[in-house]
């Protein structure tokens, strides 16, 4: 204990003690070292894929040159951007019904609306594979248009979660910076644009965030609504995961995980550490 | 000023009620009637189902196989529950009474997996668990050290290391599973111990009783909500896990989800698969309305 102890540990220090400190860093090996591991071997110069054999960059190139996996991610991008476009626009909507207005029925939609968040994603996926067969959704468009329903699907699960973080935000808004503003002749467009945006600014980086990365990560909602020529990155890397443990899904991996760790430094960068961890 | 009578101001409110109410019907609603609807249909040929009202799905539902399935998604998720708040509770005291300069940043640490590709992470995991992997490398060199050692006092050495089967069985599906879920636990934990007032701890250890009293017996009770809450948090995917059984579990780890997924794919059982999921889902309200009702007892009292 004294090993890193300069002053005194006061009783409510719990992370100050030896034991504290020992269990936070097994976990947090536990969590990282498989993904560590994994980025390390992307490196790796041998095609079973166990033993390191040398340094080499070969399966970047091979997993940039391979097209499926390219246009896999590209589409994952795709939709993952309009899905959170979408989902931020119709979250703030819906969180600000919720929280400005009083009309019949409100608890069942306010439910309703939070029920894709608990809904399993095996049921919602069947849900659409059945939803999308039903309506006879087209298949053979054009691309973009062709990630049309794995767009639709993701909205409908993301955009709960936007609704979530900004209402919390919005439950700390003084109201009456909305009547001094309409008190100095703003319209509705204009307290909403230039009073209760800004407000919202922090849970509305925080929801892209979220809706982005669970876009991204998706896989069995997609893996339902995804049609023979829309495949994404998750349905990707599954059937190479099924075919083979091979080093280009490592670089692939280890290009979405830097992507992801590039993406929360900057909402980080945007709102500082302490405003993203608070919303979650 | 408190909420707004939606009739006062009923251009608003229709701005912002008509692009929710659209999309939640249209894309969620629907689609959640079209399952319900199908569950109670029946097989007529190869692509048509015919809706005929009948409850045959349900009934099959019953049968002992789905039921043994069932219960072992069950248990799988509970004891993954277990094992998530075992981990997760020290680590989420660890982050509550941290510095404030250290506190976002264990924060970060435990959300950066969770925001991770869950393949990814699954597949970071096979790497490490499989016949070759460093998990059976780690014990084979303990197992040869054990072996080494008994040679040194005089012992039999042990006989030659095997690789263990670490993936593709049960095993494996409960370590993936709290692996992945582990930060669904933690933040909630978090969220409920930060909200603590710690008088009432210090007042504990003042007053003389030791630190895992404390916990026991303050603390705990204190954060109930929270833990509940992180419980049903962790509990609920879990037990509708599919990638996690599909990827690392072996033919007998199949979950719930698994079954439900054969019947869209490989068997093409639509009505069936609909009521399987239709039972999922109402076993999650259960779960959910056990949880609210045990809210309300201590109001009651």
């Amino acid at each position: 204990m004294a090993l890193f102890a300069r002053t005194p540990v006061a009783p409510l220090e719990y992370s100050r003690t030896l034991w504290m400190r020992l269990w936070v860093g097994a976990v947090m090996v536990f969590l990282y070292a498989p993904l560590i591991v994994l980025m390390i071997f992307s490196f790796n110069d041998s095609k079973r894929n166990v033993v390191w054999r040398g340094f080499t960059t070969k399966y970047y190139e091979k997993a940039l040159g391979n097209d499926q996996l390219v246009e896999a991610l590209i589409n994952s991008l795709t939709i993952a951007a309009l899905a959170t476009i979408v989902s931020l626009v119709l979250g703030a909507v819906a969180a600000v019904m919720l929280w400005r207005f009083r009309f019949p029925l409100k608890s069942a939609v306010d439910g309703t609306i939070s029920l894709p968040i608990i809904v399993p994603e095996i049921c919602l996926g069947v849900a659409f594979l059945m939803f999308f067969a039903a309506v006879n959704w087209p298949t053979d468009l054009i691309w973009p248009f062709n990630l049309g329903a794995i767009t639709v699907a993701h909205i409908t699960f993301c955009f709960p979660f936007v609704t979530m973080v900004v209402r919390s935000r919005l439950a700390t808004f003084n109201r009456e910076q909305e009547e001094a503003a309409k008190d100095l002749g703003a319209s509705e467009w204009q307290v909403f644009r230039d009073v209760l945006i800004p407000h919202i600014k922090p849970a509305l980086v925080a929801g892209a965030l979220l809706s982005f990365t669970l876009s991204l990560d998706d896989f069995v909602i997609t893996y339902f609504t995804s049609g023979p020529d829309t495949i994404t990155f998750p349905v990707k890397v599954y059937s190479m995961v099924r075919f083979s443990v091979t080093p280009e899904v490592n670089a692939a991996s280890t290009l979405l995980i830097i992507l992801t760790v590039a993406l929360t430094f900057v909402a980080l960068k945007l709102q500082g550490v302490k405003a993203i961890a608070e919303t979650h | 000023m408190a909420e707004q009578d939606w009739k006062a101001n009923k251009g608003v409110f229709a701005a912002v009620s008509l692009p929710t109410l659209f999309w939640i019907i249209l894309f969620f609603l629907v689609p959640m009637a079209i399952v319900w609807l199908y569950s109670f249909g029946e097989n007529k040929g190869l692509t048509e189902i015919d809706i005929s009202g009948t409850l045959d799905n349900y009934k099959r539902a019953t049968e002992w196989l789905y039921l043994t399935i069932f219960g072992k998604s069950f248990a799988v998720a509970a004891l993954v529950t277990l094992i998530c708040l075992i981990i997760g509770f020290p680590v989420a005291m660890a982050i509550t009474f941290a510095s404030e300069k250290w506190r976002p940043w264990l924060l970060l640490g435990i959300m950066l997996p969770f925001w991770t590709n869950l393949l990814i992470r699954t597949y970071a995991l096979m790497m490490l668990l499989g016949t070759q992997g460093f998990a059976n490398k780690g014990l084979g060199a303990l197992w040869e050290g054990t072996s080494w050692i008994k040679t040194l006092v005089g012992l039999q050495p042990l006989p030659t290391w095997e690789p263990v089967q670490l993936l593709f069985n049960n095993f494996a599906v409960v370590f993936g599973l709290v692996y992945v879920h582990l930060p669904f636990m933690v933040l909630p934990l978090y969220a409920a111990l930060d909200r603590l007032d710690r008088s009432l701890i210090e007042a504990s250890l003042d007053l003389g009783a030791g630190h895992f009293r404390t916990i026991m017996r303050i603390v705990v009770p204190l954060a109930a909500p929270g833990i509940v809450a992180g419980v049903m948090i962790t509990l609920i995917p879990a037990l509708g896990a599919y990638l996690t059984p599909d990827l690392m579990g072996g033919t007998d780890s199949q979950m719930i989800a698994n079954v439900i997924e054969r019947q869209f794919k490989k068997a093409n059982d639509w009505p069936f698969g609909a009521a399987l999921s239709f039972l999922l889902i109402y076993a999650m309200f259960a779960l959910i309305a056990i949880q609210s009702m045990r809210k309300k007892v201590p109001e009651v009292r």
